[in-house]
């Protein structure tokens, strides 16, 4: 059997490229402008908005990226999963999707089939359609949707409206990204591959469900950019700066250990070059646990802002691993705090 | 004195050389290393299985020093 996180270098967000260098290209790009546009590229958000009729706004967003699971249906289903949180970011409901697959002609194409059969079942989980999609031959594998869904003015989160003394919940432990490249050099335990597996393929639908009992200021997911880098967008977006408890981070067991050997994939370090002098840890805050805060998530948690009485409500009614981890504050002296 | 070139490779290829390279514990081993993840996660392997880490930079590339 073929295992598909070996044909590739990189697999799921941490195949992203750098932030540094994608936003010097982005920030050289004239901004399109349409009058129905509310949010495009400048505040980096998980997705386009355009405004249908001043009151149902269409929402649309693509992902995709290399192997991330050995098995074909998983890797279909994480990928899937991955795609649809950009929606689940902004408050928007996916309905409808498309498949982007690159795919090597040499490859057996059942392995084709059952990665746009996982990507199908997780779709169908979500209540969305995936109703086509595009396929170019490629030297390795890559995989995900273009997904569009529908909100509302009222439901509409974005990146950029955390307010000062907003709590931040996250939905999903940290720490993926290491225990997949543990999960390479055959280095992770296979129960420890497995919860992270599992935590992929996780829709954030129940955590969308879940927010919206609340009134939810900002939003975004945790991706390939990891905590610390997404936190740094909406702090920056909203001239905060975040305060964060280093010891209520929920993460994978194992993954503080596989990182002080090593097994920390290449995006943490640019994750890490990017906005570590906006970053100022304790000396308390062990490496690792710094290195977690750095690790590109694949499928990660969503991230909410919302008082702390909600936030306190939200964590109860959503159980674990959900858990409150710090709060945005006035700008001070760094853009982010981490005692 | 024991050499080993990861330059070409992406992590985690790098830590999976060394680990196999100081399976029988040698004395010391020298890793040729070309970017910054790989010197890094390189050097937290090497540190976390016993070995003392010395870096010395060249001609873009780093070389280890691993010694125990």
């Amino acid at each position: 059997m073929v295992r598909l996180t070996r044909s590739v270098k990189t697999s799921g967000c941490a195949a992203k490229l750098p932030s540094k260098t994608l936003n010097e290209i982005l920030s050289s790009l004239p901004l399109m402008e349409d009058e129905n546009l509310i949010v495009g590229f400048e505040t980096s958000d998980d997705a386009l908005v355009y405004d249908l009729d001043g009151e149902n706004l269409l929402v649309e967003s693509v992902d995709f990226f290399p192997p991330v699971a050995d098995e074909p249906y998983e890797f279909g289903q994480v990928a899937a999963a991955n795609a649809l949180s950009d929606l689940y970011a902004m408050g928007a409901v996916p309905k409808l999707a498309m498949n982007i697959m690159c795919f090597p002609s040499c490859m057996d194409l059942s392995i084709m089939k059952d990665i746009l059969l996982g990507a199908q079942d997780k779709a169908r989980e979500a209540g969305c359609v995936i109703a086509g999609g595009h396929t170019i031959a490629d030297s390795t594998i890559k995989f995900g949707l273009a997904v569009t869904g529908f909100t509302t003015k009222k439901r509409l989160w974005t990146n950029k409206s955390a307010r000062e003394g907003d709590v931040i919940v996250i939905t999903k432990k940290l720490g993926v990204g290491i225990i997949n490249t543990a999960a390479k050099a055959e280095m992770a335990d296979e129960c420890d591959v497995k919860a992270a597996l599992e935590s992929m393929k996780t829709l954030n639908k129940k955590a969308f469900e879940t927010a919206c009992l609340y009134d939810i200021h900002a939003a975004t997911d945790i991706t390939g950019f990891s905590l610390l880098g997404h936190l740094y967008e909406m702090a920056e977006a909203a001239s905060l700066s975040v305060r964060l408890d280093s010891s209520s981070l929920p993460y994978f067991s194992a993954s503080p250990e596989l990182a002080r050997l090593g097994l920390i994939p290449e995006g943490a370090y640019h994750n890490r070059d990017y906005i570590e002098d906006k970053v100022h840890f304790a000396s308390s805050v062990p490496r690792e646990i710094t290195d977690i805060m750095f690790d590109p998530q694949t499928s990660g948690p969503l991230c909410l802002a919302m008082s702390e009485d909600d936030a306190l409500s939200f964590v109860r009614e959503f159980g674990e691993p959900a858990a409150i981890i710090g709060c945005f504050t006035a700008r001070g002296g760094s853009v982010i705090d981490v005692s | 004195m024991n050499m080993l070139d990861t330059s070409g490779f992406s992590c985690p290829e790098p830590v999976i050389m060394t680990k196999k390279a100081l399976k029988d514990r040698p004395a010391s081993l020298d890793v040729i290393v070309d970017n910054v993840a790989s010197r890094e996660n390189v050097t937290r392997y090497a540190e976390a299985t016993g070995y003392s880490v010395k870096r010395t930079d060249k001609d873009g590339k780093w070389i280890l020093s691993l010694t125990r």
